[in-house]
């Protein structure tokens, strides 16, 4: 199996972000980490691959500091990654995206293509599911299970409040993997210098251009949300805090 | 014709799911805002009955898009249906709930008619005339207000309980339901979905509990969620987590808030360690009262808190259950 997985670096779970001047995003200025689910993705198509062979290929898009996604990736075991390089990518919205992720494959031919359920910047849970229509192919999503079977994959898709379902679906397709799916393996040490050397492959803006267009959303500005709640916080040693926190238990919120 | 603001809602087991209700007061809002006509589709194999009761609600028309091809549910069969059903009827604004039904067809339909979706929307603004619709971002420390640019229809999904259900107005007099068969060309459903299953029995029904102290991140390791357990003790609670812990095996699956997990809204809800990813947030706002500790003062937990205290729960905690213990003795 031939498989692709899209990966996004996004700003660090408890990173502090700053707004921009014009308040459309957060300054480039902070720690980078990778999507979560997307990790997910990487060591479920790592698992599929050790299982009925094949190549594992990782795709991102972003500035040179997202390459170290496709690094930690290859140093994990992915065989090769592709690299859609500029900083203008960052602003593209979901559908633009995937166009570019489309146009920097389309020499390819996958069997299956991975993205992590949503993105923990965005939160479109959209990537993917475009993906799939651009491409023509049929798609699940929020995966929890993956099985070969003889016309193609059965995979197990989480549903709301505790339910799953079965679908069995033709290949190629595409798949949004939720977190927990498995366990995460680390990199080894020669993981991590057998990577140094794997194909890294480059595409700039100027090459998917032509496959991109203006922004079909626009995020007009960002800011900190209003507060819905009036807050009190509790100061103090922790004390004096459990001490004044009883006594909330006790006289406003009656549990005690 | 007047511009026209489209409900999808969603049904499951033959009931329309709250979400919907939601979605409905949504487009009830939108409508009076902006003055266009409201309108809204059932879509399944037999939609008539489910039809009729959106239609006691204040909307102009109803309709019940039907298909056998609609039951059981595929993105392909869904969003086939409602691309030809939409391309027909061209509203200007079609909204839904942002279920994982919604999330699993929406962005093919929408790709499919050359158009997008701003997904998981909390609220809207209206602008002069632009519309403008609310999104949290990155997992709520920030909020997004985004605009459609490009040609109508415009997709829209909100987020569940960003709307009252409960305030859906009803209609003077019952909407006319019409009745819209679509045809859905053979292989164009691709997936075989199975039944849809329950992995295990529930053990703990959350949703009846008074008092949930529930754990995140924070707690760092399986062994101390031993504190956790003495302090929903104490307060005579249930111990409860977010995803990650539950993904960990730190607690059972059926210990676990959030949209994958259990819908809870008792009387207190004690968050330790507990970031407030919106996935989480959305199974436990509900709460009469929230008490949220993290060391993290940022953490989107706070904006839903009642009282917050910043600080490492490993220092807090202990002093807590003390503290409880004394007061339940009385002394």
């Amino acid at each position: 199996m031939k498989i692709l997985v899209c990966m996004k670096q996004v700003p660090q779970k408890d990173a502090p972000l700053k707004l921009n001047e014009s308040s459309t995003w957060v300054r480039e200025d902070v720690s980078y980490e990778v999507n979560e689910p997307d990790a997910y993705a990487l060591e479920e198509a790592l698992r599929q691959k050790e299982k009925h062979s094949g190549e594992v290929v990782v795709i991102t898009s972003g500035p040179v500091r997202a390459q170290q996604v496709l690094r930690e990736a290859l140093a994990k075991g992915a065989d090769r990654a592709i690299h859609l390089e500029d900083n203008a990518f960052v602003g593209l919205d979901a559908f633009n995206t995937a166009k570019a992720f489309a146009a920097a494959i389309k020499d390819e031919k996958f069997d299956l293509i991975f993205t992590g359920l949503q993105s923990d910047d965005y939160g479109y849970a959209q990537t993917g599911v475009i993906l799939a229509e651009l491409l023509g192919w049929p798609h699940a999503t929020i995966i929890m299970q993956i099985e070969k079977t003889d016309g193609g994959i059965k995979v197990k898709r989480e549903l709301e409040a505790g339910y799953f379902q079965f679908v069995d679906m033709p290949l190629p397709a595409v798949l949004t993997i939720q977190s927990g799916i498995n366990k995460l393996r680390y990199a080894t040490l020669i993981g991590i210098k057998q990577a140094k050397n794997k194909p890294l492959r480059k595409v700039t803006l100027a090459e998917v251009q032509s496959s991109i267009g203006p922004n079909m959303q626009k995020i007009e500005r960002l800011y900190i949300p209003q507060k819905t709640k009036n807050t009190e916080v509790l100061e103090g040693p922790p004390a004096e805090i459990a001490k004044k926190l009883v006594e909330k238990l006790r006289n406003e919120v009656r549990v005690i | 014709m007047a511009d026209t603001i489209l409900v999808v809602v969603e049904q499951r087991e033959g009931k329309l799911n709250r979400v919907s209700w939601e979605t409905l007061a949504a487009g009830q809002a939108l409508a009076a805002e902006t003055g266009w006509t409201l309108e809204a589709a059932v879509v399944g194999s037999d939609t008539s009955t489910l039809a009729a009761e959106v239609a006691a609600k204040k909307v102009t028309k109803v309709y019940a898009v039907q298909s056998p091809k609609l039951e059981p549910y595929t993105p392909d069969s869904f969003s086939a249906a409602l691309k030809q059903f939409i391309t027909s009827k061209q509203p200007k604004l079609v909204l839904m709930p942002h279920t994982y039904q919604v999330r699993d067809f929406v962005p093919s339909l929408a790709t499919a008619m050359g158009r997008t979706v701003i997904s998981d929307c909390i609220g809207y603004k209206k602008e002069g005339s632009k519309l403008l619709f609310t999104r949290q971002m990155f997992q709520g420390k920030l909020a997004a207000d985004v605009s459609c640019s490009c040609d109508a229809p415009w997709f829209v999904t909100f987020q569940n309980g960003a709307f009252r259900g409960d305030k859906v107005e009803a209609g003077a007099s019952v909407a006319p339901v019409e009745t819209v068969n679509v045809e859905i060309a053979d292989g164009i459903v691709r997936n075989k979905p199975q039944e849809v299953f329950k992995e295990a029995k529930q053990a703990v029904d959350l949703t009846q509990a008074e008092i949930i102290v529930a754990v995140g991140r924070g707690i760092k390791e399986q062994k101390n969620i031993e504190i956790a357990k003495q302090l929903a003790e104490a307060l005579g609670g249930e111990i409860a987590a977010s995803r990650p812990i539950c993904d960990s095996g730190w607690l059972p699956m059926d210990r676990q808030i959030g949209s994958s997990g259990q819908t809870v809204a008792p009387k207190l809800y004690l968050a330790l360690g507990i970031s407030g990813a919106i996935q989480h947030i959305v199974g436990m706002k509900g709460a009469r009262t929230i008490i949220a500790v993290n060391k993290d003062s940022e953490a989107p937990i706070f904006e839903i808190a009642d009282f917050a205290v910043v600080g490492n729960l490993f220092d807090v905690v202990p002093p807590l259950i003390e503290e409880v213990k004394k007061a339940k003795a009385g002394t």
